[in-house]
């Protein structure tokens, strides 16, 4: 069943912060996943849950290749 | 200012050099004068010293701004950070002096001073700046109106040639259409969603100014689908010298109607004896030819759109592709609808089957026309065929080069004649 948008938003981000370090997650990778779960889950709510939490500053994306979504961390790239 | 003997030597040519350009700023930037003293290292290192960037984005947007660090920060601290950002253009690149001097200011301000009208992909470049002047130069943008352009896995900021603001050619209105498109795909512009860039150019007629052939991945290029409009007694005008051809752009003073439009159409659908130019219109591919040499004779006709073609691409996997036809026609008006349903299809498509770093013309072919037509449903067509009445057996030598500069012509039916 499709969640609330509020209960959406944390299940993406618990996604988000299970995947920290082992896996770089792409918006479709994410799309996927709900979809998996919760196949009746409207596309467009999945965009807007991903854009509240970078507009929140709980992720952040990054880029390396393509572009993914991830957890803010200490900007590292400038000293190593 | 660091020593640079190496780039000095860059001066001394005929050409204005970048050297004296960024040497000028220097003098009050100190993060330029380091941007000279790192180039200076690498050219006597002969290795980069700039690494890959890490960051990117500001207040919610993953585009936009492209992260760039030395590996010799302690030496060279003012290019510790130095950051690119994209700033979206306008429709065509028309400024108004204030709006170039409003960009210059916020430029001086929070980066380099060093700046890039424009990039390839379209946008002003902002060249060099630091990590915590992000969000301050970013919300200076805004307040005046401006919005960064796309990079990363994202839509980037859809560019078109001048169209009707200036060119008797536009077959519809090109400026409207980039911005409808802009506007249309800002969430994906800001916010990276897709398997890679995904980028689109607008022309309004075949003469391709922008050249979205070859340089986007969706090219929509104006185009009519009536008959090519004659004025034989204009032909005649062109024939007797009356009229120069190309509109006086050529060092011609009359036309040769048979050797320089009959017989260099590609696909030899004119005739011409020598009172009446006849043309063949089903046979007409449009390229243009004869109607940029005798454009008071000739016309594109008044039925007119645009044709839809996708998959062009600097080479990543397969080599480098142009694009090729998707959709022969198509209406080309606000709010277009159509175009904008197309796209968003098109994306989906490849958003699902795409691998990382996969343009979507590298997904056709890996995947097959057949797909992506199936998947966004456009009905199969001859003008799909990618490379009709090519012949793919035909080598140059450098004899034919010589031949050619010494007056030889070649004619797509007869071979080389004369
Ligand atoms: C080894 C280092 C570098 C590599 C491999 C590299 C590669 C590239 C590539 C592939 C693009 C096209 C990106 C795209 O459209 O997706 C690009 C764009 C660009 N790069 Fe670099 N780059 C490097 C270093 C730099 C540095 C040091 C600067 C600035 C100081 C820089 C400035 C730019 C700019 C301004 C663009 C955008 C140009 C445009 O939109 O036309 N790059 N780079
Ligand atoms: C002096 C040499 C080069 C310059 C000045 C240069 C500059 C650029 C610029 C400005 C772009 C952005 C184009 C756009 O966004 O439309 C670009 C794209 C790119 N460049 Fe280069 N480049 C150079 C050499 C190379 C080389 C040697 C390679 C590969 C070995 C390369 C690979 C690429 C790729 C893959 C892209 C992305 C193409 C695309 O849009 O599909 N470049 N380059
Ligand atoms: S592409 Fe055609 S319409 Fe656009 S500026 Fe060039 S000639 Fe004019
Ligand atoms: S537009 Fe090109 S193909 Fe068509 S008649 Fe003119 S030269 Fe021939």
């Amino acid at each position: 069943m499709a969640l609330p948008k509020e209960e959406l938003v944390e299940y993406i981000y618990k996604m988000v912060e299970a995947a920290a370090g082992k896996k770089q997650l792409k918006a479709k990778d994410i799309e996927k996943a709900v979809l998996k779960e919760h196949p009746d889950q409207n596309k467009n709510d999945i965009k807007f849950a991903i854009k509240e939490l970078i507009d929140g500053g709980r992720c952040v994306y990054t880029y390396f290749g393509g572009s993914f979504i991830e957890i803010p961390r200490v900007e590292g790239a400038a000293k190593h | 200012m660091h020593k640079t003997p190496l780039l000095d030597q860059l001066e001394s040519g005929p050409w204005p050099s970048f050297v004296k350009d960024l040497k000028r700023v220097a003098a009050r930037k100190p993060q330029t004068a380091d941007l000279l003293g790192v180039l200076e290292r690498s050219y006597k290192d002969k290795i980069t010293h700039w690494k890959h960037g890490g960051i990117v984005g500001v207040l919610g947007y993953g585009s936009g701004i492209i992260g760039r660090y030395t590996d010799l920060p302690d030496e060279f601290p003012g290019v510790e950070h130095f950051h690119t950002i994209r700033v979206n253009h306008p429709s065509a690149w028309m400024y108004t002096t204030k709006a170039l001097r409003e960009l210059c200011d916020i430029w001086d301000e929070h980066g380099s001073s060093v700046l890039n009208m424009h990039g390839s992909t379209g946008d002003i470049i902002f060249l060099g700046t630091r990590t915590e002047e992000l969000e301050p130069c970013f919300a200076k943008l805004t307040a005046k109106g401006w919005d960064l352009g796309g990079s990363g896995s994202a839509f980037r900021s859809p560019s078109c040639c001048v169209g009707p603001a200036r060119c008797e050619w536009a077959m519809y209105d090109t400026l409207e259409a980039c911005y409808e498109l802009t506007q249309e795909f800002q969430f994906d512009l800001h916010r990276p969603s897709y398997p890679y860039k995904y980028k689109l150019k607008l022309s309004g007629c075949p003469n391709d100014c922008v050249a979205a052939v070859a340089r986007a991945d969706c090219s929509v290029i104006g185009v009519w689908k009536d008959d090519i409009r004659i004025d034989q007694s204009a032909v005649q005008a062109y024939a007797g010298g009356e009229l120069k051809p190309r509109g006086g752009a050529t060092k011609w003073d009359k036309l040769d109607i048979q050797k320089d439009v009959v017989e260099l159409c590609p696909t030899q659908c004119m005739s011409w004896d020598g009172k009446t130019l006849k043309i063949n219109n089903r046979e007409c591919n449009h390229c243009m030819h004869c109607i940029n040499l005798m454009p008071q004779a000739l016309r594109p006709g008044t039925e007119r759109g645009a044709a839809f073609l996708l998959g062009s691409h600097a080479p990543i996997l397969e080599g480098a592709q142009m694009s090729w036809v998707i959709v022969p026609f198509f209406e080309m008006e606000k709010p277009f609808d159509y175009l904008k349903e197309l796209m968003t299809n098109i994306a989906e498509w490849w958003s699902e089957h795409g691998k990382n770093r996969e343009r979507v013309g590298e997904l056709i072919l890996r995947l097959g026309m057949r797909s992506l037509l199936e998947a966004i449903g456009v009905e199969p067509a001859p003008q799909q065929v990618r490379i009709p009445r090519a012949n793919p057996f035909f080598f140059w030598h450098q004899s034919d080069f010589d031949a050619e500069a010494k007056g030889r012509r070649y004619d797509t039916r007869q071979g080389f004649v004369r």
